[in-house]
């Protein structure tokens, strides 16, 4: 391989050679923070050489990968959102695996493995945001979701895991095939399985018939199912609930952004007509997630259940800005999904942060008069919340602005008013969450000011917090390097 | 820099307060009242600066340059009078809070002047992306402020309160982003700058559409029947320096909103969208003023009045008229004025009888004389009595809508009427007639008397001398009143 190659394919050979290097650490030496210590230290590493990569963009390495700055700069998400899932699964891990003084029988193993599966993920999504290629796409979205499964049912002596990783593993498995025969059919109509050899035979007028519709129908159902729009979101509440804080912050970010990234790469490159079938598909899936995931979400008395169905409509708030035409879909995409990897992560951050021994801190009993108890944690927690509303001063607003920005230049009004009248439903229960945590500790029990949250978690939110609040203030930056980064 | 410096004074003001409450209880309504006071002393030293400019002071720096957005504040006449109001209202505020709130005391006063910082944005932004910052930024304060320190229902209130605005505000948003892609197409400049987008030609469709898009967020907050129904519930329930800022600042956005942006930005639009308005203006005079009547929570009842006292801006706005709008602006100061007043008084009761309901009142004239007499003059400003600022309002808003619609002038003066009856049955109930229950409770202290005092002699002032504040707002009356499908040719580049 060329030298100019292995430069531009650093990060993902660093990600990759990071997973490997814990998992032959811990199978010597069982130290939890030996492997959180090089699982930093890797993720630092590859973010590092992004900036060796960076000189070598726009550049094709073999057929399958292209790394560009689009690559890049998704790549840069996953790594910095990986290390903030690595930072709440230390403090996680050790409460719930860690070592307790009296109780001998705590099963103090299985914390190491976790960071494994973790980089093997982050590795399979930066595959996937780099692909030009069916065969890469499949490999990137196989070695993510794999990982995922064991992720997910890693908390194998609560039997909401299992029934967590179970119910990912089969649904996960279907949607693969769709993709996988959806592809199959693209490929017979189009005759390659390159994007941008699809995208010529299609400039040769070899796109009209059944076939291709077909196969991209069958594609839309498998990453459909990776991105939990409606209807084929039903995995999502109860993944989010079983699996643990962490795993559940990175299901919910890296593994739905990456896939995000490349089904808009995908269409870029394919120059998908913005109206004609595919793009009605498209927004009435749009419209049937905002809908449905906000309404389910007022139902929920489960805070993650509540998270999963407000981020199946935030997925819908999305796709909007997929079928935005020219500039503004990079733009608005990259720009919300970097407000929404920020909140996620910090919303999630917090549930895995609060978690006691064994459970997940995920009713809305644990969030009451949480203000009294952790006056910080809850001024966190209110920050993320208002960010997933679109609250000024809060980089969420960023985000559903220029996605509102991209809709109305593109003429999407229907899209853009159920956009603007599902915030508002989902402004309600984050309000009803925020109320509960402000409320008046009941009469006659004392209150008690929490011990401080593990010292990892803290710097987590602390960073997260700050980015929320700087970017959501003065988001020129951030808006300069998106379109230094997205410019065709 | 002093546009910067009134707003971070209140937020400033509002972070130290939170932090020194922490340690002194005492120290953040001491704080509060300094950074509002400061800022009233600010927004005092403004002096015009740049000779010919249509601003007094203005700031224009980049912002988010990449998609042209711009942190440009500026200030002429009208929002000079506001900032003017927000700093008074601050103190009042304040000072109406100084006892009744106990609990969490850092964090309400930094809830207070953050949103005085967000409402003082609200009228000095010329940026649109600014002005939906602001607009929105008071929002979240003000929710708090009612929800943790209201009364027995205030979760719903202050859900309901910021659901509808938030709605009116968004569909706002898309309006904006409609005029920013309508603009940035027609002179390939994508830009969010208010005097900027004046000149914006519009088809008519798509002029009334985006004026639609704005007036949602305006009707809403201002309130314009009927979409005033949070406002009862938001300002019974807020805690009073909360309803001070609801009644005396927050309703005036909105019509600062229709005479700054909507009516100037889209004036033909406003034109076809008069005649709606000035109904809707019409009916919620004379509904809110019937409502008021029917109350008997003494809170709920100022609440209504609200409703039919905005009635008259709405309709002086869209009358066109120079007199009318004279009259809205008049109406919007006085309003906020006497308003906020009677709902700091309302306040004093609650805290000294434990209750609002009108039918446990009665004959107090005697226990609290000066508390009885403030009110009564409060009533009288508030029931149209010449020289007081609001007869000036209303009067002027009539004659220069009489011209437009002699019609609806002639319903809308009944509501003089009807706010004798409900101002003079409110005095009564509560001050005049039997003891109902029998109480002693100390009159209004040195502290609530100095604010009523203030009040009412500013009240006077603008009803002698009312010369000064029309001249100041003159310049945006005159862009504002452009109505009429005229306006197209006055534009085109």
């Amino acid at each position: 391989m060329h030298h100019d190659a292995v430069m531009a394919l650093s990060p993902l050979l660093i990600l990759a050679g990071t997973a490997i290097v814990v998992l032959l650490a811990s199978a010597f030496c069982r130290s939890h923070r030996l492997a959180v210590g090089l699982t930093l230290a890797g993720l630092a590493a590859a973010f590092a050489a992004l900036a060796v990569a960076w000189p070598h963009a726009p550049r094709l390495v073999t057929a399958l990968l292209v790394i560009d700055r689009f690559a890049l700069f998704y790549m840069g998400m996953i790594i910095a959102a990986t290390f903030a899932v690595v930072m709440f699964a230390h403090d996680y891990l050790e409460t719930n695996y860690g070592p307790v003084g009296a109780d001998a029988e705590s099963p103090t193993f299985r914390r190491e493995e976790f960071y494994v599966l973790l980089l093997l993920a982050a590795t399979g999504a930066a595959v996937l945001v780099a692909s030009v290629h069916f065969a890469s796409f499949f490999l990137g979205l196989e070695l993510l979701s794999v990982a995922l499964y064991a992720l997910v049912a890693y908390r194998r002596e609560n039997g909401l895991g299992i029934e967590a990783g179970v119910k990912y593993l089969i649904l996960g498995g279907t949607s693969s095939a769709f993709l996988l025969f959806g592809m199959a059919l693209v490929y017979a109509a189009l005759g390659s399985l390159e994007f941008a050899g699809m995208a010529h035979s299609m400039t040769q007028g070899a796109a009209g018939g059944l076939l291709p519709l077909a196969g991209v129908a069958l594609m839309i159902v498998g990453v459909g199912f990776k991105l939990s729009v409606v209807p084929f979101h039903g995995w999502a509440p109860d993944v989010y609930q079983g699996a643990s804080a962490p795993a559940t912050a990175f299901v919910a970010t890296v593994s739905k952004g990456a896939v995000f990234a490349l089904l808009l790469r995908f269409f870029g490159m394919l120059q998908v007509p913005r109206h004609g079938s595919v793009a009605t598909a498209v927004a009435l899936l749009a419209v049937a997630s905002m809908f449905a995931g906000n309404w389910l979400a007022l139902l929920q008395s489960n805070v993650k259940r509540m998270l999963a169905y407000s981020s199946i409509a935030h997925m819908g708030y999305l796709l909007v800005a997929l079928l935005a035409v020219g500039a503004w879909a990079p733009i608005a995409v990259a720009c919300y999904l970097t407000a929404y990897f920020v909140t996620t992560l910090g919303a999630f951050g917090v549930v895995a942060a609060l978690s006691p021994r064994s459970r997940d801190a995920d009713v809305v009993e644990d969030y009451r008069s949480l203000a009294w108890r952790r006056p910080w944690t809850a001024g966190v927690f209110t920050a993320m919340l208002l960010s997933l509303a679109g609250i000024p001063l809060t980089i969420g607003f960023i985000g559903k602005f220029t996605v509102l920005a991209a809709g109305v230049s593109s003429n999407l009004w229907l899209l853009v008013v159920v956009l603007v009248i599902n915030s508002v439903i989902g402004l309600f229960y984050y309000l009803r969450l925020i109320a509960v945590m402000y409320r008046l500790p009941a009469e006659g029990t004392a209150v008690v000011v929490a011990s401080p949250l593990p010292q990892m978690s803290r710097a987590a939110l602390f960073i997260l917090t700050l980015a929320l609040v700087a970017l959501g203030a003065y988001p020129a930056p951030l808006i300069r390097v998106i379109q230094a980064c997205m410019a065709p | 820099m002093i546009l910067v410096g009134f707003i971070l004074v209140l937020g400033l003001g509002g972070l130290f307060a939170w932090v020194f409450g922490r340690r002194h209880p005492a120290a953040p309504r001491w704080i509060a009242l300094v950074a509002c006071v400061a800022a009233g002393l600010l927004a005092l030293g403004i002096r015009p600066s740049v000779p010919g400019s249509v601003w007094l002071a203005e700031l224009n720096v980049p912002w988010v340059a990449p998609l042209g957005i711009r942190f440009h504040l500026a200030v002429d006449g009208l929002s000079l009078l506001l900032l003017l109001l927000t700093a008074f209202l601050g103190v009042m505020a304040v000072l109406s809070s100084w006892t009744a709130i106990r609990e969490r005391v850092g964090l309400y006063y930094l809830n207070l002047l953050l949103a005085l910082a967000g409402i003082s944005g609200v009228f000095l932004a010329m940026d649109l992306f600014l002005f939906y910052f602001s607009w929105e930024l008071m929002l979240v304060p003000m929710y708090f402020l009612i929800a943790l320190w209201g009364h027995e229902n205030r979760h719903r209130a202050a859900v309901k309160f910021f659901l509808f605005t938030q709605l009116g505000g968004l569909l706002m948003l898309l309006a904006i982003l409609g005029l920013y892609v309508a603009h940035g197409r027609a002179t390939g400049e994508y830009t969010f700058d208010y005097p900027r987008l004046l000149g914006t030609v519009l088809t008519p469709s798509v002029a009334l559409w985006l004026m639609l898009g704005f007036a949602a967020a305006f009707f809403v907050k201002l309130p314009a029947v009927p979409f005033h129904t949070w406002l009862p519930d938001a300002h019974t329930e807020a805690p009073t320096g909360g309803s001070v800022i609801l009644a005396g600042l927050l309703l005036k956005t909105g019509a600062y909103g229709l005479i700054r942006f909507a009516v100037p930005l889209f004036p033909g639009a406003a034109a076809q969208l008069a005649p709606t308005a000035m109904v809707l203006g019409t009916i919620g005079i004379l509904y809110g003023a019937m409502l008021a009547f029917a109350q008997t929570d003494l809170k709920r009842l100022v609440a209504y009045t609200s409703v039919s006292h905005l009635g008259f801006v709405l309709l002086g706005i869209f009358a066109g008229t120079t007199l009318a709008l004279q009259g809205a602006v008049m109406q919007m100061i006085c309003h906020g004025l006497s308003t906020g007043a009677l709902f700091m008084l309302v306040g004093s009761l609650d805290e000294r009888l434990h209750t609002r309901d009108l039918r446990r009142m009665g004959g107090l004239q005697t226990v609290v004389p000066r508390l009885g007499t403030m009110a009564m003059v409060l009533a009288l400003a508030s029931l149209g009595l010449p020289g007081l600022g609001n007869f000036v309002g209303e009067f002027l808003v009539l004659l220069g809508t009489f011209p437009v619609n002699a019609g609806l002038t002639a319903v809308a003066t009944i509501g003089f009427v009807v706010a004798t009856v409900y101002a003079l049955w409110m005095i009564a109930q509560a001050f005049h007639g039997p003891v109902r229950e029998s109480r002693t409770i100390a009159d209004l202290t040195g502290r609530e008397m100095g604010v009523m005092v203030a009040t009412i002699a500013a009240l006077l002032w603008l009803g002698l001398f009312p010369q000064r504040v029309l001249d100041l707002a003159a310049p945006a009356i005159e862009r504002a009143q452009r109505l009429g499908p005229s306006i197209e040719v006055h534009h085109a580049p």
